[in-house]
């Protein structure tokens, strides 16, 4: 077959590859044992997880007093923490489910990665509200279930009852999404590996899979439905994160911008997230062909457009408060811009604003060790911007006798290392035991800008 | 039951296309295509009727969100009516984020279900895999001698000029 290069399509997959050669590719890392780099990071991850266990127990089995909260500021690190992860889990579903219907096929070198990024940050995220409630052991009280108590309902016009069921079902749809998209590439490495304990599990996992095309048909229908229903999830999930604030009647809380604002941001976060650990994958496990210059570029483009979106959120919010004539919202922003928590403000719009311009060059875009800083840069704009959101808007209320200020204790950021532990541990593992890209997907796409063959 | 049938193996996409489309043109039977990958338009070229999955996401989705709406209006309206801020018993706007999120779930999980039941794929279920690289990168088409018409040595010339790799034929046990 003569590779003949049409200049409006360049090919998503760089390096003449055949189909086999992907198998190989994608499988090799997995096959192979853990490099010296691995158990560095695995040991490193875990070890941060177990200061999070450590923490989490401490502070269930004292209470959250061991907080830094008082009763002006009542709600501080955990929330950030717990919108901070469900925002990094936003991208892989815009990358698996929102660019799948926009044909954008640049996402299949991608998804898998991503979707596992997202199932982790969920879990992390989930911790936090069930921590914050004080009693986690109760925490079957979200669900509404047949009880001794009367029964006793949940309040279903309580926005932290919805985000109760929109966490879950975001967390187990993005699951079975996921785990439908492995589905034939278990069965790919069932076909390979040796017999053993190692492919029966593959064997059990990929269910029977044989590549049977009267199959594949009702499988291209199921993903594509999959994916339709996960792009309006997505944006559910964080507009009802967002209503946790927006329905209170607190000033820098109660606006109608939220529900856009808050998606921005996730996603904006998410990319970010999912940019760090791919340009460190792709290094560390030689897919350097699979995740290109040109994938890297493209997320950066992505991220500039969130990140002016949600520059257009902060501008929107300073104007709302002075338009509005209201004294106590022109007080919450002025006293955030310019008190006490002004430098995390600024923190926030440096790293969200002001540092991702430079992605307008193609230049900084396809150099790999910037964008790397920067992508870094944006997690931590982030989870500022949550900070800023939260503990801005509580700590000087109406009431200025009841001011108080806010510092969070050792307890509660040996939490938050703790989740960044639990995080990287699982992504480690995940990247050793499955394939790290979705090789029935990307074999479709391997022609795509070649004269001949495949479907573009 | 068993049958007899002969399987072309090809190695490109395009081979199994043309193949693909030329058979059922040729009136033989196709009992199946085994592929690494979803190709597309290997569906028409089968003759494949459209799956009926959206019937089932729409379906269960709509049952979902009616089931949860009734019980939002019956726990919150009816069995035990507690007062909230001087809300009205029955707050239907505040229902709709919940409804949404059970509708989604709904219609994902029944979905997954209904293509689990349909493809016939469980755990632990017997794997007959045609050739171990078709799910790495060949692909198969398989054709039933379903009557004493069924020239052998023709159709295995037909598939050699449609550049099959191996034309092989074997005994099958018919499985559904």
């Amino acid at each position: 077959m003569a590779d003949v290069y049409s200049p409006l399509r360049m090919p998503l997959i760089a390096g003449h590859k055949k189909l086999a050669t992907v198998t190989e590719d994608v499988c090799r890392p997995m096959l192979r044992p853990p490099s010296g780099l691995w158990w560095a990071g695995f040991t490193f991850a875990f070890s941060l997880m177990l200061l999070g266990v450590a923490a989490v127990s401490y502070q269930i089995a004292t209470g959250v007093g061991t907080w830094g909260l008082n009763s002006t500021v009542g709600w501080a690190f955990d929330i950030t923490n717990f919108v901070f992860w469900v925002g990094i889990g936003h991208a892989g579903t815009l990358i698996s489910a929102i660019l799948f219907l926009f044909r954008q096929k640049w996402r299949t070198s991608v998804n898998r990665s991503a979707e596992a990024m997202t199932l982790f940050a969920v879990m992390c995220a989930g911790i936090f509200p069930v921590i914050h409630t004080g009693r986690p052991w109760l925490a079957y009280w979200l669900f509404p279930y047949p009880n001794t108590r009367g029964p006793l309902w949940i309040n279903f016009r309580s926005p932290l009852a919805w985000d109760c069921f929109a966490i879950s079902t975001y967390f187990l749809i993005s699951a079975t999404f996921w785990y439908v998209g492995l589905i034939p590439d278990l069965a790919t490495v069932r076909d390979r590996i040796a017999p053993g304990p190692r492919q029966r599990l593959f064997a059990i996992f990929s269910l029977g899979w044989n590549g049977s095309y009267r199959v594949w048909h009702h499988y291209e229908v199921l993903y594509l439905l999959l994916a339709g229903l996960a792009t309006p999830l997505v944006v559910s999930v964080h507009t009802i994160v967002s209503w946790d604030f927006a329905t209170a009647v607190i000033p820098g809380w109660h606006a109608t911008i939220f529900p856009p604002y808050f998606v921005a941001g996730a996603i904006f976060s998410g990319i970010g997230m999912v940019l760090t650990l791919m340009i460190v994958a792709r290094k560390v496990m030689n897919l350097e062909d699979y995740i290109t210059l040109r994938h890297v570029d493209v997320m950066c483009k992505l991220l500039l457009l969130t990140s002016s979106i949600v520059a257009l959120a902060y501008g929107t919010e300073f104007f709302t408060a002075f338009y509005s004539g209201n004294p106590y919202e022109q007080f919450v922003f002025r006293n955030r811009a310019l008190g006490p928590f002004a430098w995390a403000y600024w923190t926030m719009v440096g790293c969200n604003v002001l540092v991702p311009q430079l992605l307008w060059f193609r230049g900084v875009r396809r150099r790999i060790g910037i964008v790397f800083v920067l992508s870094l840069l944006v997690n931590v704009g982030m989870w500022f911007e949550r900070f800023v959101i939260i503990v801005t808007s509580l700590h000087r209320d109406f009431l200025p006798s009841s001011w108080a200020s806010y510092r969070p204790t050792i307890v509660e950021v040996s939490t938050l290392a703790g989740s960044f532990g639990l995080f990287f541990t699982c992504f480690l593992i995940f990247c050793r035991i499955l394939p790290v890209i979705a090789m029935g997907e990307v074999k479709a796409v391997l022609h795509h800008g070649n004269g001949k063959g495949g479907h573009s | 039951m068993n049958r007899r049938v002969l399987i072309g193996v090809f190695d490109t996409e395009d081979a199994i296309l043309a193949v693909t489309d030329a058979a059922r043109r040729r009136g033989l039977k196709i009992v199946d295509v085994f592929a690494p990958y979803a190709v597309h338009g290997l569906d028409k070229a089968m003759g494949l009727q459209r799956s009926k999955l959206p019937w089932v996401c729409f379906l269960l989705g709509l049952t979902g969100a009616a089931a949860k709406v009734w019980f939002e209006y019956w726990t919150t309206a009816s069995d035990w009516p507690i007062n909230v801020g001087g809300k009205p018993w029955n707050s239907l706007p505040a229902f709709v984020p919940i409804t949404f999120e059970v509708m989604v779930l709904f219609a994902g999980i029944s979905t997954v279900l209904a293509f689990f039941g349909m493809s016939r794929l469980w755990p632990g279920r017997k794997t007959v895999v045609l050739d171990a690289r078709v799910t790495n990168d060949r692909f198969a088409l398989v054709l039933e001698e379903d009557s004493a018409a069924f020239d052998v040595g023709k159709v295995e010339q037909f598939l050699r000029d449609h550049q099959a790799l191996r034309v092989e034929e074997r005994e099958q046990e018919v499985v559904r």
